[in-house]
């Protein structure tokens, strides 16, 4: 439904996108993964024809986001970042311009602004003005405006920023439920609500595709990053290279500590090494306190990777 | 063009949720109700020339106030974004932006059809419709290319101060300005045929009754070159 190939978006000398490609399947919900300012936002913009690319192209539902921008935007519903909205009208109102905009008949709109509004827990609030509303309920307004002509991709840019926890479950079951008759594709910098609503995602930083795939495989990918922390009564000098000698150990950093020592020890890729590692530590007498799997957080997977970038950048320069 | 209408209902609509139009309405007709009590007295000519007059020197500075939010608020509080990808070209949503403001415009004069009725009634020799027809197509011309010139401003800038300011100095400069210059006897040829050309003189014209095409096409298309520079800068957005 969504087909992006080598999109590049430049603001003035600042690189934002940098020639992603990405191919969204039919009914799939799509996250897309990234820190702040990682052209997250920018991307979604260029397909929903907001900011044209600098150099690649798109099309959504089969139409080209530059040449047929128009039935682009027939196609689509968007939930900007930040969800702006016209403060002075009610929420009634609001939608209502929306469907006239979309050229909805009167019929038409009567019928989908009930549905949305029920859909996303409005009924109560149509008649209150937009400014008196909760950040929450702007968001559902906003969500319910995307929905409005029942499009077939919906582009949703952060949909559960600032929301409190039941409305973030909330709007998640909302966006699980639209799963197969819409093609959705959200944008988010929390690990947690890829692996809760999405099929796919895609990680981004510093304009690039840095991995593309499940949420298992992602998670995958995260585990190798993971570290087994080892708190133990030990002489410091031996405990490093008793723990390097345990099979399927690849690094072995000693923290120090006062007289319980904590040893941070990197597995090799595919490795489950918590066993072993107890195993070695008591089988030498020193006595265990704790043994533990700390995951990489998503945040300094996003460091390490655009760290990465930086020294490939520098490396292509020099060479 | 077919949204545009949609987007005038919404902007007009929009006018009477803000205290700034309701003061605006307030200031214009308590000033042109002053100067119909200057000219309704006995012994006076039954026109409304003096009305008229004044009406341009406050549209200086009304208008700027009731355009200053069209583009530039939609700019900073990101609402273009929604309206932009919505499926909506950007001549419609200047164009339709001009409608409502000059509708909320045209609102604001039918209070002042008031004073034609009492004229009407109180003038001894009959009426002359002449000269206050013209002076009111005058007026709604000279409205419409004041508002092409804020909507021009709004759309340059996200702040609203800064686009009522940047209208008001433009308007002051293209009819308050050539009005004073012209009383100047000194005045060389070059600048005086230039201030006959602007705002003022045209529209004094209107106001005596005589609506000479020249005048009509000025105000029409100096109204569409600002309107079509509006959609040129909405577009512009698309270049950077």
């Amino acid at each position: 439904m969504i087909s992006v190939s080598q999109l590049t978006k430049v603001y003035g000398q600042t690189l934002a996108v940098d020639r992603i490609s990405f191919e969204v399947g039919k009914g799939q919900i799509v996250g897309f993964l990234g820190p702040n300012g990682a052209g997250k936002s920018t991307t979604l913009k260029m397909l929903t024809c907001y900011l044209p690319p600098t150099s690649g192209g798109a099309t959504v539902a089969g139409f080209d986001i530059f040449h047929q921008s128009d039935q682009v935007r027939q196609q689509l519903g968007y939930l900007p970042e930040n969800c702006p909205l016209y403060g002075e009208m009610k929420v009634e109102e609001y939608l209502d311009f929306r469907g006239q905009l979309r050229g909805m008949d009167r019929e038409t709109r009567k019928h989908r602004i009930g549905f949305v509004a029920e859909r996303c827990w409005l009924k109560n609030v149509l008649r209150r003005s937009i400014s008196h509303l909760s950040k929450g309920y702007r968001q559902r307004v906003g969500l319910a405006d995307a929905l409005l002509h029942n499009p077939p991709v919906l582009i949703l840019d952060e949909p559960t920023i600032g929301l409190d926890p039941t409305q973030i479950r909330a709007t998640r079951d909302l966006i699980k439920e639209l799963k197969g008759q819409h093609t959705v594709m959200l944008s988010t910098h929390i690990l947690p609500e890829v692996e809760a609503v999405c099929d796919a995602a895609i990680v981004i930083a510093g304009g690039r595709i840095v991995a593309q795939g499940t949420p298992d495989e992602l998670r995958a990918k995260l585990r190798t990053e993971a570290r087994v922390l080892v708190e133990c009564k030990a002489p410091a000098a031996e405990l490093e290279p008793t723990l390097r000698r345990v099979s399927g150990v690849k690094d072995v950093e000693v923290l120090g500590g006062g007289q319980y020592v904590t040893a941070a020890v990197r597995p090799k890729d595919g490795y489950d090494i918590r066993e072993e590692v107890a195993r070695t530590v008591i089988q030498r007498g020193w006595p265990l306190r704790e043994v533990r799997l700390e995951h990489a957080t998503l945040e300094e997977f996003f460091v390490q990777v655009t760290a990465n970038q930086a020294m490939a950048k520098t490396a292509s320069s020099e060479a | 063009m077919t949204k545009a209408p949609v987007i005038a209902r919404r902007e007009l609509s929009s006018y009477f949720y803000s205290p700034i139009a309701y003061v605006a309405m307030t200031l214009f007709l308590l000033a042109t109700g002053f100067s119909f009590w200057d000219d309704f007295q006995p012994g006076r000519v039954a026109a409304m020339r003096s009305i008229f007059e004044w009406m341009v020197w406050l549209l200086v500075f009304i208008t700027p106030v009731l355009c200053m939010g069209l583009m530039s608020q939609e700019w900073a509080t990101g609402t273009i974004e929604t309206l932009m990808t919505a499926p909506v070209g950007e001549t419609d949503v200047i164009l339709g932006k001009f409608l409502g403001s000059l509708s909320f415009f045209v609102l604001l004069l039918i209070p002042t059809s008031l004073y034609v009725v009492m004229l009407a009634i109180y003038s001894v020799p009959r009426l002359d419709f002449g000269p206050i027809f013209a002076g009111y197509l005058g007026i709604i011309l000279v409205g419409a290319l004041f508002i092409s010139i804020g909507l021009l401003c709004s759309s340059l800038t996200r702040s609203q101060v800064v686009a009522a300011v940047g209208a008001a100095a433009v308007l002051f400069i293209i009819t308050i300005v050539p009005r004073w210059a012209s009383e100047k006897a000194m005045l060389p040829p070059f600048w005086r045929g230039l201030s006959d050309q602007l705002v003022f003189r045209r529209y004094t014209d209107f106001s005596r009754g005589v609506v000479d095409t020249g005048h009509l096409v000025f105000f029409i298309a100096a109204t569409a070159v600002c309107l079509f520079l509006s959609v040129k800068v909405l577009e512009s957005r698309r270049w950077k």
